[in-house]
C-alpha cells in the first residue's frame, strides 16, 4: 500500500471539504474494496477520507411504504434487518449473500454503489427496483446511475447519503457465482410492482443493467416459462476465464428463470 | 498407563499452540535489528535484461541495500542445484540449464527474481522495489509444453536445444507393440494433467541472520525438510561449511511438496544478511506465491490399453510431455519418470508397459512435487483408460478391474517397482458397500425426477511411498541418499524426547510419532516430546514429503528405541544381577523371566545417568541412542475411491452427492489424524478435477490465475463429508507395517471424480477442472452432435 | 509521517504511533507482536487474519488500524480463559482434529465463535455456507465442520 493521509471528519461538510482539497483524495467507508485495491497499489489516493465517524449515514428504516438504508449501513445489518424482510425479503437476502460473513460485517451499501464493481450485488437490486440514491448534492434515479465499468453518476467528492427503495409486490434475486472470487458471474434480480417488472442483471456487463425483452414478458405474465426461451445476446457480455460472453447470456435467462421462481415462492 | 498407544484416537499434542496462536511460523519470528526484504520481479514472461539501475531505490526512505544478478555472480554466489540426474534414452544426461539465484541476464519467466531490496520496513522495501529501475527486451514466450519444441519456437537456455531437458522412457516398447498389435480392444485417451499451484495458506518465508561474532548464519524458514535445505545451500550454492550454518523450519503452515526446495529466495536473504550485518526477512505476498512457488502436474498425455475379448489388459501404451517450467527446481526431473512411470500398472496385472516422457522448458514458473508427485498423474492415466475401456466394452467397472487385481505378493511389475502385499479386493468390496452401489440406480431415478444428471466413478489407486532404498534411488539418477534419522534421548528420571529428521507441517508428527514411542516404552504419551525441524538440534533429516515420514522416519525412530531397549536391558541386568538374555522389556518395565524381579523404566533410565551402581567395565553411562534407517523396498498404499456426481443441465454445475473412500494404509498409528489425512488429500484431488486451473496466457506468457480471485481452491461449502474406511494389509518390510497416508487422497480422487462427471454426461472425457463452464460446452456439444 | 490508534486488544488498552497505512493485522502482528493473527493471501479471501471488531467476525487484512480506533478487538490470544483452558470452541477443534497446519486455525475459530453465537444448534450444511471467507488447504474442512457443529453445541450447553 502507498502512503497517504488520513482524515476523519464528523459531518459530511467536513468531508466533502476535506476531499475537495486534495486532487487524489477518496472516501473511505467499508473498505472491502478500496482497502484491497490499495494492497495490491491498484489503487494509490493521496489521502482517506473515512465516513465511519458521520452519524447521520447509518439509519436504516423499513415500512410498508419503502426501504432506506444509510449509505454506511453493513451488508450484515441489512441482511438480519427484521424489518428489511418483512418489507423486500429479496433485498435482506441479496445483503447475505454478498462476499463472506466477515466481509458483510464491514461492508457498505454505499461503499459498494460508489465503487460499482461490475459483478457486486447491490447494484441489481438497486436498478431491480427502481430506487433513489440519495447524496450530499441531490438524488439519483438508478436507471441513469450505473454508467459503465467502475463508473456512476457521482460528481468527484459527491458522497452518497442514503439509498431508498421503493416495496414490490414481490422480488428475488438470483446468482451464479465465480467459484474462485464469489462475485456473481451473473445475478439477476426480479421485482414485479404489479403489471410493472423490472429485471436488472450483474455481473453480465460492464455495469448492472436491465433485461427489456425479459421485463415485457414478465409485465405480460410473471411466470418463469415467460423468460425461460428468451435468448440473451452474448454480444458485449463480460469474458473471462470462467466464463464466456455466450455462457454468461445463457446464465442471464437461467437465473432470471429460477428469481422468478423464488419470486412465485 | 499401558493402554496400547498404536491404534489410539489420540487427540493432537501440538494442539493447543496453534489453537491459541501461539505457533511460531517463519514470518512470526522478529530478530533484533531485523531489515525486510522484498523481491523484483520479472513482468515479463521472456525478457533480455539490458540493465538495471538501483540509484533511486537506493535513495529511498529506509532502503540499506539493493542486489541484483551481477551482485551475486561478483560474490560467486552458485545457481540452483537440482537433486536428480535423468539418463535419456540416448544415454545423456538430461540438460540442466543453470538456475541463478537473481537472474543473470535474461528473465525466464513472469515472477523470476531479478533483484532484492532490503528496507528497515517491509513497506519501505516495497516502495523502493517500485523504484528499481529495470531495462528489459522482452522476447517471445512459451508456455505450452506441447509447443515448446516446434520448430520456431523461443528458446530459453542455450544449452537445451529445442527447450528438451530429457527424453526418457521405460518398459520394453517393441513387446507393447506386438501386444497392441492382437489386441481384441484398445482404448485410446488424450489427457492433460493440468498445472495446479499448490498454496499452502502459510506463503513462503525465509529470515536469514549473520553472527559475525561465531561467524555462522541462522536461516528460519518454511520448509519441509531443513537439513537438505543447509546441505543444498551451504555445498552447491554458498560454499559455507555445514557447521556454520543452522536452519529451522519451525512450525510450516502446510507444505504439499511446495516447501520441499531450496529456493532463491532462501539463499539471497542468508546471503545478505551476512553483507548487512543484520537479518534479513522476506514473507511472499499471496499473488508472488502464485507466480513463484513451485507448481505442480502439467501433463500432456496420450494413453493407450490393449485388452483382450474377456476384458484381460495386455499392454498399456504410454506417451507424455512434461511441462518443467522455466528451470529444474530441486526434484522437478523425478517426478513425471520416476514417480509417474513407475506407478503405471496400478493395481493390475498389465504384463506389459511402455511410457516415454519427454520434458520440456517453458517460460512458466518451475514445475515439481506437488502432493502426489507423478503419482496422482499416472493413477488418472490408468484409471481413466480402465473406466473408459469398461464402458466402450460393455462391462461393469467394477468387474473390470477385479478381473485385473493382483492377487498374488511379492508382485514384479514390469515397471520396476516390486509389490510386497496388498488386497485389492479387500477394498474394493468394502469401498461398493460403503459407498452402496447397489443403491446407486435408485438414486440415478430420483435425480432424474429432479431434472439432474447423475453420474458414478472409480478410481482403484496405487502409490509407491516411503521414498526410498538409497541404492535403488541412486542408480535412477538421485543425488541424495533417501533414508531418515531419529535419536531418543532419555532424560534421568525417564522421560523422553525424540529427535526425528522428518518434519511436521500440518501432518501431526509430534502426536503420531509420540504415540510409537509411548506405547513401546509403555509410558504415558504426556512423557515423550518430538522434536524436528531444527538443524541444530536434529542430527539430520532427509525430510517430509513421498509419503514417507512414519514408514522411514518412523521405523529410524523405532530402531533407536530398539537400542534403547537393549542398552537398558544391559542396565536392568546389572542392577538386578541376572543375566542380560534372562530380561525382557514389558510395557515400561524391566523383568527377569520367571521371577517377580523387575526394574522400572524410569529407575534404568536414573541409574544410567546416576551410575553410582553400573556396569562401567562394560557400558557407557547414559540412555541416548540415533539410528538411521534405510528402507528395503517402496511401501504401496492403495485403496478404492467411488464417488457420485449430480450435475445441473441448466448451468453445468457439478455437486458432489456422495464419497466413499476405503484405503490400505497397512497399520495405522492414530487412526483419527489418518483419516484427516485422507480427508485433505481428497479435497485437493477434488480441486484438481473440479475447480483448480493455472492458466498463462500463451501468448503474454502472463500468469492469468494469479491469486484467489481466479484461482480456485475448494472452499468448505464446495465439497461433501466423506466416508472413509481403512483394510489393513501390513508392509512387510517395516517393523510397524506401515505404509503413509499424506497423498492417497489427491492420487485417487481426480480420476474418480472425472469418472463420474463422464459418466453422468454420457461423454468419453472432458478437460480438468470440470467447471460449470466446461460442463455445460460439454452438454451443448452433445446436444449438437 | 504517523498517526496515533488506540483500541482495546483483548480487553486491554493499547495505543500505537503508526503510518496511515499500517493495516489492522499489521498493528497487531508488528507493533502489538500477536502472532496468532496471519495473513494468508493478499485479496481478503483466506480468512487466517480474522479478528473480532465490536463482537463481529472481520478480517484484518482488510482494513488500516485507524479504522479500529477506539474498537474492541479480540484476538485469537484473547480466546481460551485466562488459566489456559481452552474455549469449547478450540476444545472442540482439538478433539474432531479440526486443524492439522494450524496456519488458518485461529481465522477458523474466530469466525465460528462468533458464528456459534447466533447458530446455538448449526447444521453442517449452515456450518459449511459459515466458511466462506475461510479457506483451509489441510483438512478438506470435513473435520472443521464437524468441530464447529460440536462447538457451538458446547457453547450453547455451556451458558
Amino acid at each position: 500500500m502507498r502512503a497517504f493521509n488520513y482524515h476523519r471528519p464528523s459531518s459530511l461538510k467536513d468531508a466533502a471539504a476535506l476531499a475537495a482539497k486534495q486532487a487524489e483524495a477518496k472516501y473511505l467507508a467499508g473498505g472491502q474494496s478500496l482497502v484491497q485495491a490499495m494492497k495490491l497499489r491498484l489503487s494509490a489516493p493521496s489521502d482517506l477520507v473515512d465516513l465511519n465517524a458521520i452519524g447521520d449515514l447509518k439509519a436504516l428504516k423499513a415500512d410498508g411504504s419503502g426501504v432506506t438504508i444509510g449509505a454506511m449501513v453493513r451488508h450484515a445489518e441489512v441482511a438480519a434487518s427484521s424489518a428489511v424482510q418483512k418489507a423486500i425479503p429479496a433485498l435482506a437476502a441479496l445483503a447475505g449473500t454478498i462476499g463472506d460473513r466477515q466481509v458483510r460485517h464491514m461492508g457498505t451499501i454505499g461503499g459498494s454503489l460508489a465503487n460499482n464493481d461490475p459483478a457486486a450485488d447491490y447494484p441489481a437490486a438497486v436498478l431491480g427496483l427502481g430506487a433513489t440514491i440519495v447524496t450530499n448534492a441531490g438524488k439519483h434515479e438508478a436507471d441513469k446511475f450505473f454508467k459503465g465499468l467502475f463508473e456512476t453518476a457521482l460528481k468527484p467528492n459527491e458522497i452518497i447519503t442514503q439509498v431508498v427503495f421503493p416495496v414490490p409486490k414481490r422480488a428475488a434475486y438470483m446468482k451464479f457465482k465465480n467459484p474462485a472470487s464469489r462475485f456473481a458471474i451473473v445475478g439477476v434480480f426480479v421485482a414485479d410492482f404489479g403489471g410493472n417488472v423490472r429485471v436488472a442483471v450483474t455481473g453480465a456487463g460492464p455495469c448492472a443493467f436491465r433485461q427489456a425483452d425479459m421485463e415485457k414478458a414478465l409485465a405480460a405474465k410473471f411466470a418463469p416459462e415467460s423468460v425461460a426461451n428468451i435468448k440473451v445476446k452474448a454480444d458485449g457480455l463480460n469474458n473471462d476465464l470462467h466464463a464466456s460472453p455466450e455462457y454468461r447470456a445463457h446464465l442471464v435467462t437461467v437465473m432470471a428463470k429460477r428469481a422468478v421462481e423464488a419470486a412465485l415462492k | 498407563m499401558n493402554a496400547p498407544l498404536i491404534g489410539a484416537r489420540i487427540a493432537r499434542k501440538e494442539d493447543y499452540r496453534f489453537l491459541t496462536g501461539a505457533g511460531q511460523y517463519t514470518d512470526d519470528v522478529t530478530l533484533p535489528r531485523q531489515t525486510h526484504a522484498v523481491f523484483v520481479r520479472s513482468p515479463h514472461a521472456h525478457a533480455k535484461i539490458k540493465s538495471i539501475r538501483k540509484d533511486a531505490a537506493l535513495k529511498a526512505p529506509g532502503v540499506l541495500a539493493v542486489y541484483t544478478g551481477e551482485d551475486l555472480a561478483a560474490a560467486k554466489v552458485g545457481g540452483l542445484p537440482c537433486g536428480w540426474l535423468i539418463t535419456d534414452v540416448n544415454g545423456q544426461p538430461m540438460k540442466e540449464p543453470p538456475h541463478p539465484c537473481l537472474a543473470q541476464g535474461k528473465a525466464r519467466y513472469v515472477g523470476d527474481h531479478v533483484a532484492i531490496v532490503v528496507a528497515e520496513t517491509a513497506e519501505q522495501a516495497r516502495d523502493a522495489a517500485d523504484l528499481v529501475q529495470v531495462d528489459y527486451e522482452p522476447l517471445p514466450a512459451v508456455v505450452d509444453a506441447s509447443k515448446a519444441r516446434a520448430k520456431g519456437a523461443p528458446q530459453l537456455h542455450d544449452n537445451a536445444p529445442d527447450n528438451t531437458c530429457y527424453v526418457w522412457a521405460l518398459g520394453d516398447k517393441a513387446a507393447v507393440d506386438g501386444a497392441f498389435a492382437k489386441a481384441a480392444h484398445v482404448t485410446r485417451l488424450e489427457l492433460i494433467n493440468n498445472r495446479l499451484v499448490p498454496n499452502a495458506i502459510e506463503p513462503r518465508a525465509a529470515n536469514g541472520s549473520y553472527s559475525r561474532a561465531e561467524d555462522s548464519y541462522t536461516l528460519y524458514v518454511a520448509n519441509q525438510n531443513p537439513h537438505v535445505e543447509r546441505l543444498l545451500m551451504t555445498a552447491f550454492v554458498l560454499g559455507l561449511p555445514e557447521h556454520k550454518v543452522r536452519v529451522v523450519a519451525g512450525d510450516v503452515g502446510g507444505g504439499f511438496g511446495s516447501k520441499i526446495y531450496l529456493y532463491a529466495e532462501d539463499v539471497v536473504v542468508t546471503w545478505a544478511s551476512r553483507q548487512l550485518g543484520r537479518p534479513v526477512k522476506w514473507t511472499a505476498e499471496r499473488s508472488e506465491s502464485y507466480v513463484s512457488d513451485a507448481h505442480g502436474r502439467d501433463h500432456h498425455t496420450i494413453a493407450e490399453l490393449a485388452l483382450d475379448k474377456d476384458g484381460k489388459f495386455l499392454a498399456m501404451r504410454v506417451q507424455t510431455t512434461a511441462n518443467m517450467g522455466a528451470y529444474l527446481s530441486t526434484f522437478a526431473s523425478c517426478i513425471p519418470t520416476i514417480l509417474y512411470a513407475t506407478l503405471l500398472a496400478g493395481q493390475y496385472t498389465t504384463p506389459l508397459i511402455h511410457c516415454e516422457v519427454t520434458a520440456v522448458f517453458t517460460n512458466t514458473a518451475p514445475v515439481d512435487a506437488y502432493r502426489g508427485a507423478g503419482r496422482p498423474e499416472a493413477t488418472y492415466v490408468v484409471e481413466r483408460l480402465v473406466e473408459t475401456a469398461a464402458r466402450e466394452m460393455k462391462i461393469d467397472p467394477a468387474d473390470l478391474r477385479r478381473r485385473n487385481f493382483i492377487t498374488t505378493f511379492p508382485y514384479q511389475t514390469p515397471v520396476a517397482l516390486c509389490y510386497d502385499t496388498g488386497n485389492y479386493n479387500a477394498t474394493m468390496d468394502a469401498a461398493q458397500k460403503l459407498a452402496d452401489v447397489a443403491g446407486y440406480a435408485a438414486r440415478k431415478k430420483d435425480s432424474e425426477a429432479k431434472g439432474k444428471l447423475r453420474g458414478i466413478g472409480y478410481a482403484a489407486y496405487i502409490e509407491a511411498c516411503g521414498i526410498a532404498p538409497s541404492a535403488v534411488a541412486g542408480s535412477l539418477g538421485a543425488r541424495a541418499g533417501l533414508f531418515e534419522a531419529g535419536e531418543i534421548r532419555v532424560h534421568p528420571t525417564g522421560s523422553v524426547t525424540v529427535f526425528t529428521g522428518s518434519h511436521s507441517h500440518g501432518q501431526g508428527h509430534e502426536t503420531t510419532f509420540a504415540q510409537v514411542v509411548a506405547d513401546r516404552l509403555g509410558m504415558p504419551i504426556e512423557n515423550v516430546d518430538i522434536v524436528h525441524g531444527d538443524t541444530s538440534k536434529v542430527l539430520f533429516g532427509m525430510g517430509t514429503y513421498g509419503s514417507r515420514s512414519i514408514a522411514v522416519g518412523g521405523t529410524a525412530i523405532v530402531k533407536a528405541l530398539d537400542k534403547i531397549i537393549a542398552k537398558g536391558k544391559k542396565i536392568a541386568a546389572h542392577l538386578m544381577e541376572a543375566a542380560e538374555s534372562d530380561v525382557e522389556y514389558d510395557r515400561g518395565e524391566f523383568k527377569v523371566a520367571g521371577t517377580d524381579k523387575k526394574k522400572m523404566f524410569g529407575e534404568v533410565a536414573f541409574a544410567a545417568y546416576v551410575p553410582h551402581n553400573y556396569p562401567h567395565d562394560k557400558l557407557e553411562p547414559g540412555l541416548n541412542e540415533n539410528a538411521f534407517y534405510d528402507p528395503a523396498n517402496f511401501t504401496f498404499p492403495a485403496g478404492t475411491y467411488i464417488c457420485e456426481v449430480e450435475v445441473d443441465r441448466d448451468t453445468g454445475q457439478v455437486r458432489i452427492d456422495r464419497w466413499a473412500a476405503v484405503d490400505d494404509f497397512g497399520k495405522i498409528i492414530n487412526p483419527m489424524i489418518v483419516e484427516g489425512q485422507v480427508h485433505g488429500g481428497l479435497v485437493q484431488g477434488i480441486g484438481q478435477a473440479l475447480t483448480e486451473c493455472c492458466r498463462y496466457d500463451d501468448e503474454s506468457g502472463q500468469l492469468v490465475t494469479g491469486s484467489f480471485m481466479d484461482y480456485c481452491i475448494p472452499r468448505a461449502d464446495d465439497v461433501p463429508s466423506f466416508k472413509v474406511d481403512t483394510r489393513e494389509t501390513p508392509c512387510t518390510h517395516n517393523p510397524l507395517g506401515v505404509k503413509g497416508c499424506g497423498e492417497a487422497g489427491a492420487i485417487g480422487a481426480p480420476a474418480a471424480l472425472m469418472n463420474a462427471i463422464t459418466d453422468a454426461l454420457g461423454v468419453k472425457d472432458l478437460a480438468m477442472p470440470a467447471t460449470a463452464q466446461t460442463v455445460w460446452r460439454a452438454m451443448q456439444n452433445r446436444k449438437a452432435a | 509521517m504517523a498517526v496515533k490508534v488506540s483500541m482495546k486488544v483483548n480487553g486491554k488498552p493499547v495505543s500505537a504511533e503508526v503510518e496511515e497505512r499500517t493495516l489492522l493485522v499489521t498493528l497487531i502482528r508488528e507493533n502489538l507482536r500477536l502472532t496468532g493473527t496471519h495473513v494468508g493471501c493478499d485479496t481478503a479471501q483466506c480468512g487466517a487474519c480474522t479478528v473480532h471488531m465490536n463482537g463481529k467476525a472481520i478480517k484484518s487484512c482488510s482494513i488500516v488500524a485507524m479504522q479500529a480506533e477506539g474498537a474492541d478487538i479480540l484476538t485469537i490470544e484473547g480466546v481460551a480463559k485466562a488459566d489456559g483452558t481452552l474455549h469449547p470452541m478450540q476444545a472442540a477443534f482439538k478433539e474432531n482434529h479440526g486443524l492439522q497446519c494450524g496456519f488458518c486455525t485461529p481465522g477458523m475459530v474466530m469466525n465460528a465463535l462468533e458464528f456459534a453465537k447466533g447458530h446455538p444448534n448449526p447444521t453442517e450444511q449452515e456450518v459449511r455456507e459459515s466458511l466462506e471467507g475461510n479457506l483451509c488447504r489441510c483438512t478438506g474442512y470435513h473435520n472443521i465442520v464437524k468441530s464447529i457443529v460440536a462447538g457451538a453445541k458446547a457453547m450453547a450447553g455451556g451458558r
